[in-house]
């Protein structure tokens, strides 16, 4: 068994998300049963093979360097949960 | 129900036989009269009001001016709020408007609403959605079926007639195998050809934006207003787009199609490859050659999609945290405890379990061992690709091992439900451009889809094939 109670946790600690403990167990049963299926890509003889990060065959464009005003603070800070003179505000992190 | 094809409308609204507003509010009707469906998240009459409104008003010619369109609610759409189907972005009305949607408001068409989908579109049954289930149009009374997904609320509306057309987005089957499903047509474009600015990302080196429509014609003319390079997707391709409709040509004659005999699977219905013989018929009387192909590496193509798209998804998905937009989990003191506790409460169980694989699978120690060795099993893939393509100038296959199946009947068992994307998922990981079309029934009476592959920015003859087969089938 790849995934245990430790690893989940730590996984999930990485992940920063809070799992209830018996979501927990279920994800230990489903990341088990997942790993253990996607095994069989060890039959794959993949030496000397380059990994294939992009599929596109674009090259990057240049442009020009030139500054644009996209964005406004106010329609950026919109969506915010909560937010505080021009800032996004979150719980208090320095005692 | 006056049209069922955008090119009819267009041209009966060009010749005044019916107005813009007359058209929309049949369609409005439709919409409110099928709300057991659950095909739209977000449905608001008075906004599509306004833009009948704006559109009268307005004297230029414009394509696509008054065609009802539903918006898979993945775009972000400046007027109509964006949910990805998730608790966690419940609340979000994005400031800008995606490069698809923007396209599609430029060439005039009304937005009918946004249409439901698995959540971050993880998911093969419009089964994970944070607002519910979305039922196919097709099911019977008694026996409610899933549209499939993750677009299945977009295939679902143009089933059901409640729009002319869709956007969806397509990451390893996410517009071909609902297409199939609710039997319309359904285009995955080649990887780069419309820009994903705007959608709400899920794995970025797989997703595409596309459409759904009752036909390959609206096929080719929707695809076209969408398609274009876009300088704010840096995948985004710099390609001529052509004029699909107008050079759409069912001549075939001097072609090579390449069957893979790898396209098969346990236990799929004996109808799937009845429907698949018939389509290689087609074809061969319209002097097209048969040639049969191997795509080696086909059966690595799912294990290999199940590392690299929840990899890239832990990645993107660490955006949403509680603080720029989005729901925030209440009454905690601390930041760190506000991150686990907001995408705790704000993830559903399928965007949770692929984000935790994910990080497993890029986390210290297991990198090489996982994400990099599916990289190189893509590459293979994607070779087999290129290898056959020397032989034939397109590929037939099914486009599922099903019809549509009962509502929540896979959703306890994850690897089952990642083997509805078995056929259309290889193309993904290639990039390639791929439809499915409606072709045959299975023995309950269901559609069952035929998807045809093509290489690279070759959609114009994927287009071909599909209007020739569909035009044999009629």
């Amino acid at each position: 068994m790849k995934i245990d109670k430790d690893t989940i946790n730590k996984i999930a600690r990485l992940s920063r998300i809070k799992l209830e403990d018996k979501e927990s167990e279920d994800y230990i049963k489903d990341l088990n049963s997942i790993l253990d299926w996607v095994e069989q890509l060890n039959e794959v003889n993949t030496h000397n093979v380059e990994p294939l990060s992009n599929i596109s065959s674009s090259v990057l464009p240049k442009r020009n360097d030139i500054s644009k005003d996209s964005n406004s603070s106010e329609e950026i800070l919109k969506n915010a949960p909560d937010k505080l003179e021009g800032f996004f505000a979150v719980p208090k992190v320095v005692e | 129900m006056p049209f069922k094809s955008i090119k009819d409308a267009i041209s009966n609204i060009e010749s005044k036989k019916i107005s813009i507003r007359e058209l929309n509010l049949e369609f409005i009707k439709k919409i409110k009269d099928n709300k057991n469906l659950n095909i739209f998240i977000y449905f608001d009459e008075k906004k599509i009001i306004n833009q009948i409104d704006n559109l009268e008003k307005d004297n230029s010619n414009k394509k696509l001016k008054g065609i009802p369109l539903a918006i898979k609610d993945l775009f972000c759409t400046k007027d109509m709020p964006t949910t990805a189907g998730s608790k966690i972005l419940e609340n979000f009305n994005p400031t800008y408007e995606s490069f698809v949607t923007q396209k599609l408001i430029n060439d005039g068409a009304i937005f009918v609403g946004k249409t439901n989908l698995d959540e971050f579109a993880m998911g093969s049954a419009t089964d994970t959605s944070y607002f519910g289930n979305t039922i196919n149009p097709l099911s019977k009374k008694d026996n409610p079926l899933a549209p499939g997904g993750s677009s299945g609320g977009s295939a679902a509306a143009v089933a059901a007639d409640l729009c002319l057309g869709a956007t969806g987005t397509d990451t390893g089957g996410s517009i071909r195998q609902p297409a199939s499903f609710c039997g319309v047509v359904g285009i995955k474009p080649t990887y780069g050809l419309c820009s994903r600015w705007g959608i709400a990302a899920f794995a970025s080196s797989l997703d595409q934006a596309g459409v759904f429509t009752n036909n390959v014609e609206d096929s080719s003319i929707l695809l076209e207003t969408i398609a274009g390079f876009d300088q704010r997707d840096s995948t985004s391709s710099n390609v001529n787009i052509p004029n699909y409709f107008d050079n759409l040509n069912d001549d075939l004659s001097g072609m090579t199609v390449g069957i893979p005999k790898e396209y098969t699977i346990d236990g799929m219905p004996e109808e799937i490859n009845l429907i698949w013989e018939e389509s290689k018929k087609v074809l061969e009387n319209k002097g097209v050659k048969i040639k049969n192909i191997s795509l080696p590496h086909t059966k690595y193509a799912l294990p290999t999609y199940y590392i690299i798209a929840p990899a890239e998804a832990s990645s993107n998905l660490a955006r949403y945290d509680g603080v720029k937009y989005g729901f925030r989990a209440n009454g905690i003191s601390s930041l760190d405890e506000m991150y686990e506790q907001t995408r705790g409460e704000g993830f559903g169980k399928e965007v949770k379990r692929r984000i935790l694989i994910g990080t497993y699978v890029l986390s210290a120690g297991y990198y090489d061992a996982y994400y990099l060795k599916a990289q190189k099993v893509r590459k293979l893939i994607a070779n087999d690709f290129k290898e056959a393509f020397k032989e034939c100038d397109f590929i037939v296959t099914p486009t599922a091992p099903s019809a549509a199946f009962p509502l929540n009947e896979k959703k306890q068992d994850p690897i089952k439900m990642y083997l509805n994307d078995v056929f259309t998922v290889p193309a993904s990981l290639a990039g390639l451009p791929g439809i499915s079309i409606p072709f045959g029934k299975d023995k309950n009476n269901l559609p069952l889809g035929i998807q045809i592959l093509g290489k690279h920015f070759d959609e114009q003859l994927v287009f071909n094939v599909a209007l020739s087969l569909e035009r044999s089938s009629e």
